[in-house]
């Protein structure tokens, strides 16, 4: 225990007198939380659109101007063949295409059937998607206005009432929050930990530690605490923060939060531990702890729901301390789940606390 | 055994694969003894002391440190023994103060004995005026000898020093020995290995490997006259002419 303390003490003072680890610590947070919750949207705003109108009509510049008129989009060419705004597409000027076909107008009044031309660009899948879906919302909208006028009737049609739960506004920083204080947590716990038991075995300090009486589980001990006390408190930091800047709910109880944290935690830097016992150079540690880390966020569950992963992707995630944590820091911070709708993940992050500890402390030696 | 023996080693063997770094390593080191331990670069000296000081194992052999097995009593070996290493390893981001709190802590000196025993080290150094200041800003010579002073703090029955004296200059050399002396006069056995030939004259005895084996073992007169030689420097060259790794 006296051997303990001596440790912390040395490790605390270590670490506060490094010039990079404070602004680690307290900038790090302010960035990442600033540039990403704002930045890494999938709301899929701005929409550059070039508009073909082989028609040129009444009703083909009414049609112009729906799109006109809606927020997402922005028509930045009226062009007038394909081929000239399939070259926009290309310059990434436009997203995507409307073409209006000859006759469009005569079509529509004599009551045939006509057809619009919708070229999208799906580089990315899931915003060519939505472009399509408010795209069809707005050629709907015309029709229903011209319907409406011609023959001075009310159309009969349903309209859909929404009610989205837990985020009602569909706030995208309030979904994104919670899994950027994840990687944080994860980065200080992981990385530093790492990074400074490899620092030492490159100093040679970790030879002058071995070479003294000291007990396996006091260096342990003496590199985890300080490191989880940290991290914590970084949570903590990066909370107030996204109260304060981004007025994130927190319904659910904080105490949960910080409990699950702090087993999480546990595994963030048995892994960070067990990494610098594989690694002999900061280098390699960095290199390893980055491959680890781009696996587990990207699995976490942080941008693409996890459910809709390939069933063997679902069982990887079992491993994955991140998919976890995330998971019940979105549960806890925006739904308000309590103990018992957590419980699954927290005996998930148990369970990997012991193993990963476990590998951790059977891999370290004081005798190579 | 010999209660005035405190290092026994019997045919130490360490093996890297098939690269036989001690091979069939066998001596005796008495109490309050300065004993040498001479080789040229690559001969195997630092990877015997590290097994000696439980840093590495052995592959075969019997080792008996301070009284204790090395196989089965590391624990209790290191916490009688004293290490300085090739490379510089106190923390150069504490300071004095911090560097010889933390190791005397760890080796479990009162934090009564932890004060004195530093404002001691830091007036024979004449340290006082880095005591607060990280042990980067020191010189080399002032580092080496505050490692020796660290090692020394837990007052061990032997202290292990492997080329302590590297890269520091002659008059820094000289005060080193003059610390080892007071060492062995008050008990500790000193194992140190060198490569500076007049240093090898201040041991009591020697031992010279050349290929991982000890090819002599001795007194310094007694080898000088044995391989006919003015000075340790002649018969070390003799010796380790014909090593295969050098």
């Amino acid at each position: 225990m006296r051997t303990l303390l001596f440790l912390l003490q040395k490790e605390f003072l270590q670490v506060f007198r490094n010039r990079t680890m404070l602004p680690i610590i307290f900038i790090m947070p302010v960035v990442q939380l600033l540039v990403l919750a704002n930045a890494a949207t999938f709301e899929v705003k701005n929409i550059d659109l070039a508009i073909v109108d082989y028609d040129q009509s009444y009703l083909s510049s009414q049609l112009k101007s729906h799109f006109t008129a809606s927020p997402f989009y922005t028509i930045v060419a009226n062009e007038v063949s394909v081929s000239k705004s399939l070259d926009m597409v290309h310059a990434d000027k436009a997203d995507a295409i409307l073409v209006i076909k000859q006759g469009f107008e005569k079509d529509l009044l004599r009551g045939h059937q006509t057809e619009l031309q919708l070229l999208v660009n799906a580089i990315d899948g899931s915003a060519a998607g939505l472009m399509n879906s408010y795209s069809g919302q707005i050629i709907q909208g015309f029709i229903q206005e011209q319907i409406a006028q011609r023959a001075n009737v009310t159309v009969p049609h349903i309209t859909i009432q929404e009610k989205f739960w837990y985020n009602p506004d569909l706030t995208y920083s309030h979904f994104m929050i919670p899994g950027i204080l994840v990687i944080l947590v994860t980065v200080i716990g992981m990385f530093l930990t790492a990074l400074n038991i490899v620092r030492e075995k490159e100093m040679g300090t970790m030879e002058q530690i071995n070479v003294t009486p000291i007990k396996k589980y006091q260096f342990i001990l003496g590199k985890l605490i300080p490191f989880w006390v940290i991290a914590m408190f970084e949570l903590v930091f990066g909370l107030i923060l996204s109260k304060l800047i981004f007025d994130i709910p927190l319904n659910g109880s904080l105490l949960l939060v910080f409990g699950v944290a702090g087993v999480f935690l546990v595994v963030a830097l048995a892994m960070g531990l067990f990494l610098s016992s594989v690694a002999e150079s900061q280098q390699q540690v960095m290199f390893l702890a980055y491959f680890f880390m781009i696996v587990f966020i990207l699995m976490s569950g942080i941008f693409t729901p996890t459910d809709s992963m390939p069933l063997w992707a679902q069982i990887v995630d079992l491993v994955n301390p991140l998919f976890y944590f995330m998971k019940v820091m979105r549960m806890i911070l925006i739904k308000g789940a309590g103990f018992m709708h957590i419980m699954p993940c927290l005996v998930g992050l148990m369970v990997l606390s012991v193993l990963m500890l476990t590998l951790a402390i059977t891999k370290y030696r004081k005798t190579s | 055994m010999d209660s005035s023996i405190v290092i026994s080693v019997n045919k130490l063997v360490k093996k890297f694969g098939n690269f036989v770094a001690n091979d069939n390593l066998t001596f005796e080191v008495g109490s309050g003894e300065i004993f040498g331990f001479l080789g040229a670069n690559g001969a195997g000296k630092t990877t015997a002391i590290r097994i000696l000081c439980g840093l590495l194992e052995p592959t075969s052999g019997d080792i008996i440190v301070a009284g204790f097995n090395g196989y089965t009593q590391r624990d209790k070996i290191k916490a009688n023994i004293g290490y300085m290493s090739q490379k510089f390893s106190l923390y150069e981001d504490l300071t004095v103060w911090e560097n010889i709190r933390l190791f005397a802590g760890i080796y479990g000196v009162s934090r009564k004995l932890i004060q004195e025993r530093a404002n001691l080290l830091i007036e024979n150094l004449g340290l006082e005026d880095y005591r607060n200041r990280p042990v980067a800003d020191l010189p080399l010579g002032w580092k080496q000898k505050l490692a020796f002073s660290v090692a020394m703090i837990h007052k061990p029955t032997i202290i292990f020093l492997d080329e302590p004296t590297g890269g520091v200059d002659p008059i820094t050399r000289r005060r080193f020995w003059e610390m080892i002396y007071e060492a062995a006069d008050a008990g500790t056995t000193v194992f140190v290995t060198t490569h500076y030939m007049d240093e090898a004259e201040y041991c009591n005895r020697i031992s010279i490997m050349v290929d991982g084996k000890i090819v002599a073992l001795d007194t310094p007169s007694a080898l000088k006259a044995e391989y006919n030689a003015e000075s340790m420097d002649e018969v070390f060259v003799k010796l380790a002419r014909n090593s295969q790794r050098v």
